[in-house]
């Protein structure tokens, strides 16, 4: 077992008790921290894989902005914690029956794929995730969309004015 | 590395997602729930993308093949910073009205 492959596991293994931990919290804003901590792992992962931009762009953009919206908002309500709702047991068992019930029939479609077995990822190497062949690929041929996420955004930012405003 | 693993381990922080939009009531938590999808689907894209890139390197030196996925990873993380941002301008303005975050109210929309 190689460094990478038990790199793999301690943040597969970390991720999923974070997730698992953004759902049971019964505070929201210890979800956050959690789900704070699940994107790290991914931006682990993602180093993992070589996609440097993308790891940090995750940390900048997930960890830095979104979450730090989520936790504004969330002290900004000010929700006692005994008068969050919760639905009824029943409801709950049937939730996280349905979940699972999806986990598993998908597992098992993966496992008897056949077009992906054996295949392998490129770990640690590969030069398609640093900085300089993706800014040439995201100026040249995807220069459009880049610019029409531009106005995406604005749009988006005088959306949420105008519905926070009234 | 096996490309099923990274499969499995998305699929299980999917499926965590999904739970999560299921059982929760508070509309903040849902909505977390929906970013931690998202998330999921990201990390699989980029695998995909690298699994294609290290199957094109052993016929050409300096292939730029996969490079495509990363950059819609890109643009989802932009649609995703925009969807937030009007996402939880809405959960505002429906607590304002209601004092709670209780999704249930959504259930009728109108009125």
């Amino acid at each position: 077992m190689s460094t990478v492959d038990i790199l793999f596991y301690l943040l597969s293994a970390f991720a999923i008790v974070s997730a698992t931990m953004v759902l049971i919290s019964k505070n929201s804003i210890h979800s956050v921290l959690w789900l704070i901590l699940v994107f790290f792992a991914i931006s682990g992962h993602y180093i993992l894989l070589n996609a440097q931009f993308l790891a940090i762009v995750n940390i900048i953009v997930y960890a830095g902005a979104i979450m730090v919206l989520f936790l504004f908002v969330i002290m900004l309500m000010n929700i006692k914690k005994d008068a969050e709702p919760q639905k009824q047991l029943l409801v709950k068992l049937t939730g996280v029956i349905a979940g699972g019930s999806l986990l598993t029939l998908l597992i098992a479609v993966v496992k008897q794929t056949i077009q992906i077995q054996g295949k392998q990822v490129l770990l640690k190497e590969g030069s398609i995730g640093l900085i300089h062949p993706l800014g040439k690929a995201l100026f040249s041929d995807y220069v459009i969309p880049f610019e029409i996420s531009s106005v995406l955004f604005l749009s988006a930012m005088v959306g949420a004015v105008i519905i926070g405003k009234k | 590395m096996s490309i099923q693993y990274y499969i499995i381990l998305c699929l299980t922080l999917f499926s965590i997602g999904v739970v999560g939009v299921l059982t929760r009531r508070n509309a903040i938590i849902v909505f977390m729930c929906i970013e931690l999808m998202l998330n999921a689907v990201n990390l699989l894209l980029v695998a995909f993308s690298k699994m294609y890139h290290g199957a094109a390197l052993q016929s050409a030196a300096n292939t730029t093949v996969g490079i495509d996925a990363q950059i819609f990873v890109f643009f989802i993380m932009v649609v995703a910073a925009a969807e937030v941002s009007v996402g939880l301008a809405i959960i505002v303005m429906m607590y304002r009205n209601t004092h709670s975050v209780d999704i249930n109210f959504l259930n009728r929309l109108k009125n």
